[in-house]
């Protein structure tokens, strides 16, 4: 399957069709749903997944991470 | 699943239909606030429930009987007016604010309209074992049967909305894998804080408003004409979703609550982080592209999520705070 990346404005990236997310520190996460919310606002507890952070700190300056998908 | 414990003469009637070979109508006069009424909102739950999983004392036909229709029709006449009129002030103020093709800015505004009961605040930082117990009772009402419910809607959608309701379900149901099933997840964490993970098996201990958050998802579903509330309500869900868990693992930790509680609620952290914005932008966004006319009901939708929610929820937090419970004991002995 292709891999697909979709911005959501002021919100995460959805990412369908990856099997792993390299993070900003090199490490690779396994993708183990069928779409993922990649975070990019930087403030996520769970990096590099959305764990919805982004509508708390909306007033800071979004601080994209480095983001890297590998086709599966 | 028996039919549960009727809460006064209506429900009593009702249920006396159900079991009967050939129910008869049984005229529902709304004489009370009908979202909060026992005897009302336990007769609904009760005849919507023929539609999922039914009752082992009902013949599944009823479904299906005119008689049994009839009387739920007039109760949800009573419910649906209640509901448009509960959140129309936040769906009007919502429509005004914001541009009309930006219905993801539209469900934030509505959702932040309702207040926050601090349920998930108080879970995470103040409620006892047993808090966190009644806490899963009241949800487990739901979680039984999770995103069932919004289920309904998919031969009623066709297109961008339908194959992102089709991805978001997919994921709810497990993505495959019958041990990921959330509704099994969800029993699984009723076992490990020591609950009975039985379907239904609590139906009988929540009042009224945990009973109208599930009500109003089945009014929304089984009504092709509400299908843009139902997604309304799935987005406003999702929304409302990811950062509560974080807390409620938080509190299920301080407890030292078994991990099959945490792991229920941290799975939700993540998943519906992915599921609120398909369900705003792929689903909600384009329905109302294909159907502008359902954009109020999108919003309706998602403010009976939001503000049945903070009701269930404030009636909860009230009660741990005056050291009560917001269960049902009292009622049950007096209808026994």
């Amino acid at each position: 399957m292709s891999c697909q990346v979709e911005i959501c404005p002021d919100g995460p990236a959805l990412v369908r069709g990856a099997d792993e997310v390299i993070d900003a520190a090199g490490r690779a996460h396994a993708t183990t749903r069928p779409v993922v919310a990649v975070c990019l606002c930087g403030r996520s507890q769970r990096a590099p997944w959305c764990d919805g952070t982004h509508k708390v700190v909306t007033a800071a300056a979004p601080r994209p991470s480095v983001v890297e998908a590998r086709d599966s | 699943m028996q039919l549960p414990r009727p809460r006064g003469p209506f429900s009593a009637q009702v249920f006396a239909s159900m079991v009967s070979p050939d129910p008869a109508h049984v005229a529902y006069d709304a004489h009370a606030d009908v979202l909060s009424d026992e005897d009302a909102q336990i007769a609904l739950w009760a005849l919507y429930e023929l539609s999922y999983r039914g009752f082992d004392d009902v013949d599944a036909r009823h479904e299906w009987s005119p008689g049994l229709l009839a009387t739920r029709a007039q109760l949800e006449a009573a419910f649906e007016q209640a509901l448009r009129e509960l959140t129309e002030p936040a769906v009007g103020r919502a429509l005004d604010a914001d541009r009309p093709d930006r219905v993801p800015a539209q469900i934030a505004a509505v959702i932040d309209d309702a207040e926050d009961a601090g349920l998930a605040r108080f879970l995470q930082r103040e409620a006892t074992e047993e808090q966190y117990r009644e806490f899963l009772v009241h949800r487990s009402i739901y979680h039984l049967k999770e995103s069932d419910p919004h289920a309904f809607a998919i031969p009623r959608l066709d297109g961008a909305p339908k194959v992102a309701l089709a991805e978001l379900q997919y994921d709810e149901f497990g993505g495959g894998r019958v041990d990921r099933l959330h509704s099994t997840l969800f029993a699984r964490a009723l076992e490990g804080a020591g609950l009975d993970p039985t379907y239904g098996a609590h139906i009988d201990a929540v009042p009224a408003a945990t009973l109208a958050v599930n009500n109003a998802m089945s009014l929304f579903a089984l009504h092709r004409r509400l299908r843009g509330a139902l997604m309304g309500h799935l987005a406003a869900f999702e929304s409302t979703s990811s950062l509560p868990c974080r807390r409620y693992v938080g509190g299920a930790e301080r407890l030292g609550f078994d991990a099959r509680v945490t792991a229920y609620f941290d799975e939700h952290v993540e998943a519906d982080a992915v599921h609120e914005q398909v369900a705003c932008r792929s689903i909600c966004q384009r329905l109302v592209e294909q159907h502008p006319e359902l954009q109020r009901d999108v919003l309706l939708g998602a403010g009976v999520c939001v503000q049945l929610d903070a009701r269930a929820g404030a009636l909860m937090v009230d009660a741990w705070r005056a050291g009560d419970s917001a269960l049902l004991d009292t009622l049950q002995q007096e209808v026994a």
